[in-house]
């Protein structure tokens, strides 16, 4: 009998922490199915960032280097210069990416550094129990936006894939969901697509993941899946927003 | 044999970077220490080194934690407000154990204060500037040799110790030019890096990290973090000391002031002054067993600093409460780098009530 579905080596086989319905350990997959397609894993290093994310270092069997709130796109960069033959990706939420790094990735993405940066947009700092992030949707109850985020006061939830597709050092940046095995497939092949990008050395990739967070917003895994389609995809649509093509 | 240079402080510590083996820059520009990063960014892509003009003081650390997680010597340079932050960084590299070189050519404060030479950071620079609780070690220079020497030292430190270590300087420091005999890199041994990250390259996973969750983890690891800042009080207190066998007044003082105040107590012997002087060259750890013989032979210490007084407070701690301990301190700022008349005459007027 042939095995024709198994864990990925870049994997380990351990249980995860992360709350029933997260989409955490399926983006976890994703990323680990892409190095062990490009055969990387052992001249992998992965930057954690702070966040339900940091404890990427138990789930991963790679080097792992802890970022600090925010910064991990800098200390990837660090990272890829003193070790340029390595394959560096980062693993951002929004409020660690889209906030408090906001400087760090747009810096990091324009100089066009060769490496990778997977981007968890769950609406909401998880870790922290559930407070309004930059891309919390308007209207949207959280912990300190309890009457709904009002866009007059708190502004509108920042579109990173398009902002990033603006910068002249990104080769690649996308947008995909893992709510349904269509947009799973979908998010495998563009996750794949930005790390074949670093294998070829051609810049800044890119790829932001629609995700959900069951236990701060409030949902059953279930109403929590079928709220990325409801109300995350109308707002930040799917697709490819910039895409060098290869030369 | 090497040749003899005409350079400034801070080139001096920019080729000393080089020498020392150092191929990774981050920084950003800030007055009084651009130099260094300009010196660099011109010579280090010659050595097939990286230069990286940081968008912040922020990025530019945390790019240099990046590049020493890999094992590589990499440093950043910056000025006071610059420091202040780069301090989340530092506090993160001191807490996952990461050596690396920062070298702070200090200015006045608070705030954007201004330009002009200032010890206001020593609290800053030596009790942990950042949280968490820790110590990096802190190595003050006062000449251009020293900015060289002592960078070298910086460097050697950091590997031997897992540590970021800070260079503090002012613009008297980092923009005097000065002879400069550019030694060879101390041969001193050095430990290997297997804890950095490499890829794993068939080996056991490496994470470089300063949580640390589980039960008593963190505790443990604050007690081996403390237990290296013993080590150091050890073994690596450097101080310099000028006439002050037979003193029965020492002033102390570092840095650029210990410049000043060396000429001071050179007048006052002039003038039959039993004047001596001690010059922490290391700020942390504070050189205190020296200190304190020479001040229980003195019986009286005069402490001078470009500030309303921080040094001072580790003087106290260092000496025996037999000896008495006065301070002279101005506030930073544009024309309050005493001249060494003034402090001659502070020195006499001090020296004259201790032998009442």
């Amino acid at each position: 009998m042939q095995q024709v579905f198994k864990r990925p080596v870049s994997l380990k086989d351990v249980q995860t922490h992360f709350c029933p319905g997260c989409h955490h350990g399926t983006i976890h997959r994703l990323v680990a199915d892409a190095l062990d397609l490009f055969g990387v894993q052992e001249r992998t290093i992965g930057v954690a960032s702070v966040g339900c994310s940091v404890f990427l270092y138990g789930y991963f069997d790679i080097d792992v280097v802890e970022a600090p709130h925010g910064r991990a796109p800098a200390v990837a960069t660090g990272v890829k210069r003193a070790r340029p033959d390595s394959f560096v990706f980062t693993y951002q939420g929004d409020g660690d990416l889209a906030a408090i790094g906001t400087s760090e990735i747009i810096h990091a993405a324009n100089r066009g550094e060769d490496i990778t940066v997977i981007f968890v947009n769950n609406t909401t700092y998880g870790m922290t129990g559930g407070q309004m992030a930059p891309t919390t949707l308007v209207g949207q109850k959280t912990s300190t936006s309890p009457y709904g985020r009002d866009q007059a006061k708190d502004g509108s939830p920042i579109r990173m894939a398009e902002l990033l597709a603006q910068l002249g050092g990104v080769a690649f940046s996308a947008r995909v969901a893992v709510d349904s095995p269509k947009h799973l497939m979908e998010a495998k092949k563009l996750i794949r697509e930005a790390f074949g990008y670093q294998a070829q050395g051609k810049g800044f990739s890119f790829v932001e993941v629609l995700s959900s967070c069951p236990t701060n917003w409030g949902a059953t895994p279930l109403a929590a899946n079928a709220r990325i389609a409801s109300e995350l995809i109308p707002y930040f649509p799917l697709g490819v927003f910039k895409k060098v093509e290869a030369s | 044999m090497s040749k003899r240079l005409f350079v400034k402080g801070n080139e001096a510590a920019a080729m000393a970077a080089i020498e020392a083996g150092c191929r990774y820059y981050f920084g950003y520009p800030i007055t009084p220490q651009s130099d260094i990063p300009e010196y660099l960014s011109r010579e280090l892509p010659k050595l097939s080194g990286e230069f990286i003009q940081a968008e912040s003081e922020v990025a530019a650390i945390n790019m240099l934690l990046g590049a020493s997680a890999c094992g590589v010597r990499a440093m950043t340079s910056s000025s006071s407000p610059g420091i202040s932050l780069k301090q989340e960084g530092i506090s993160y590299m001191a807490g996952a154990e990461l050596p690396g070189v920062i070298i702070n050519i200090s200015r006045s404060g608070p705030g954007l204060g201004g330009i002009d030479a200032s010890q206001s950071d020593y609290f800053q620079a030596v009790k942990g500037g950042g949280h968490g609780g820790y110590h990096i070690p802190v190595l003050a220079p006062n000449s251009v040799q020293e900015m060289y020497d002592l960078t070298m030292h910086a460097f050697d430190l950091a590997d031997i110790y897992r540590t970021p270590v800070m260079l503090l300087g002012d613009s008297v420091i980092g923009q005097m030019k000065e002879a400069l005999l550019p030694n060879p890199r101390p041969g001193r041994e050095l430990p290997e890096k297997g804890w950095a990250v490499r890829g794993k390259g068939g080996a056991e996973q490496r994470v470089v990290k300063s949580l640390f969750l589980g039960d008593g983890e963190l505790e443990a690891h604050n007690w081996h973090l403390h237990a290296k800042y013993q080590v150091m009080k050890e073994k690596e207190c450097l101080s310099e000391e000028h006439d002050s066998c037979d003193a029965t007044l020492l002033v102390t003082a570092f840095g650029s002031v210990a410049r000043i105040a060396h000429t001071a107590v050179a007048m006052a012997r002039e003038g039959g002054l039993k004047v001596g002087l001690f010059r922490p060259v290391t700020l942390f750890p504070f050189p205190q067993p020296a200190l304190a013989r020479a001040a229980g032979r003195a019986g009286r210490v005069l402490v001078v600093e470009l500030n309303t007084g921080q040094m001072v407070e580790d003087v106290r701690l260092s000496v025996g409460a037999g000896v008495q301990v006065s301070f002279y301190g101005r506030p930073p700022g544009a024309g309050s780098l005493p001249s060494p008349e003034e402090l001659f005459e502070v020195i006499k007027k001090q020296y004259q009530q201790a032998s009442q």
